[in-house]
């Protein structure tokens, strides 16, 4: 199943974790350390999160290190700026719109 | 000097909701009538270069509005807001959806949940409008759908789709 970004970041434990990594790669055990749950959840949102391309890992000799990948991060925030510039241009022309009411108002 | 007005925007994954918090200079009964009367609405609720056409307005409870999102090229982009709850000059809430010329709702597409609150404040009037998501997969087809197209389909792709929030 093709999973994406929105999913990584639809669940509190995998923003804590995306959080941590986006600080540092660390070792499995590391980041179980972590958190207040099993072994076993705590992997189970590390697959998640690779599903979503947004963690990686990487072998440093008999070690295993995950880290978040920024260049997938970003593409969320890219959506988010367009959603929110849409809304800013929306709303200056309702600045307008207020200010011809008013003018108006003040005329009768 | 004109100061700038606040506009706050913040991301509440969790529930599937975007909340846009704004202040407008004027008194909150004119801010109610600009939000609820469909000849203000069509002068701002779509982004330019688009403009909003109201075919149908009835703004009570159960009532709805059908509007096209009309772009620069002519194109017709149809959507129903159907209202759930209104407490006169305090709030209201919407569910907004496609929909064809004859308002009948594209059940395909996805909808949101608008809800819209007015309190005054120092400068005038401050809106908070949350909107909520259905379901995330949806939020996940419109940046899939806006990726694949390349950039400005995708501009066009978010125009045509947010503005039906």
């Amino acid at each position: 199943m093709k999973r994406d970004v929105f999913q990584a970041i639809a669940d509190p434990t995998r923003r804590a974790i995306l959080v941590l990594l986006t600080a540092q790669a660390m070792t499995p055990n590391a980041l179980a350390e972590q958190f207040q749950m099993s072994r076993q959840a705590v992997s189970k949102h590390i697959r998640i999160l690779r599903e979503c391309e947004v963690v990686e890992q990487q072998k440093a000799g008999r070690e295993i290190y995950y880290h978040s990948r920024l260049d997938k991060m970003k593409e969320i925030d890219r959506w988010l700026e367009q959603f929110r510039q849409h809304w800013d241009s929306r709303f200056k022309q309702l600045d307008q719109v207020l200010t011809n009411l008013k003018a108006k108002q003040n005329e009768t | 000097m004109k100061r700038d007005l606040l506009m706050d925007f913040s991301v509440d994954k969790e529930n599937k909701a975007i909340s846009v918090k704004r202040e407008f200079a004027a008194a909150l009964p004119l801010v109610w009538e600009a939000y609820t009367k469909s000849e203000i609405l069509d002068q701002w609720w779509a982004p330019k270069p688009w403009r909003a056409r109201t075919k149908a307005m009835d703004f009570r409870e159960g009532g709805y509005w059908l509007y096209a999102m009309v772009g620069p090229g002519g194109e017709e982009h149809w959507a129903r807001a159907d209202y759930l709850k209104i407490d006169p000059h305090k709030s209201f809430s919407a569910r907004d959806g496609f929909a064809d010329e004859e308002g009948n709702l594209n059940r395909q597409m996805p909808q949101s949940r608008w809800d819209v609150a007015f309190s005054s404040a120092a400068v005038g009037t401050l809106v908070t409008n949350r909107i909520t998501f259905g379901d995330l997969q949806h939020l996940e087809q419109t940046l899939a759908m806006g990726f694949k197209e390349g950039f400005v389909a995708a501009l066009e792709n978010l125009d045509g789709w947010l503005s039906r929030r």
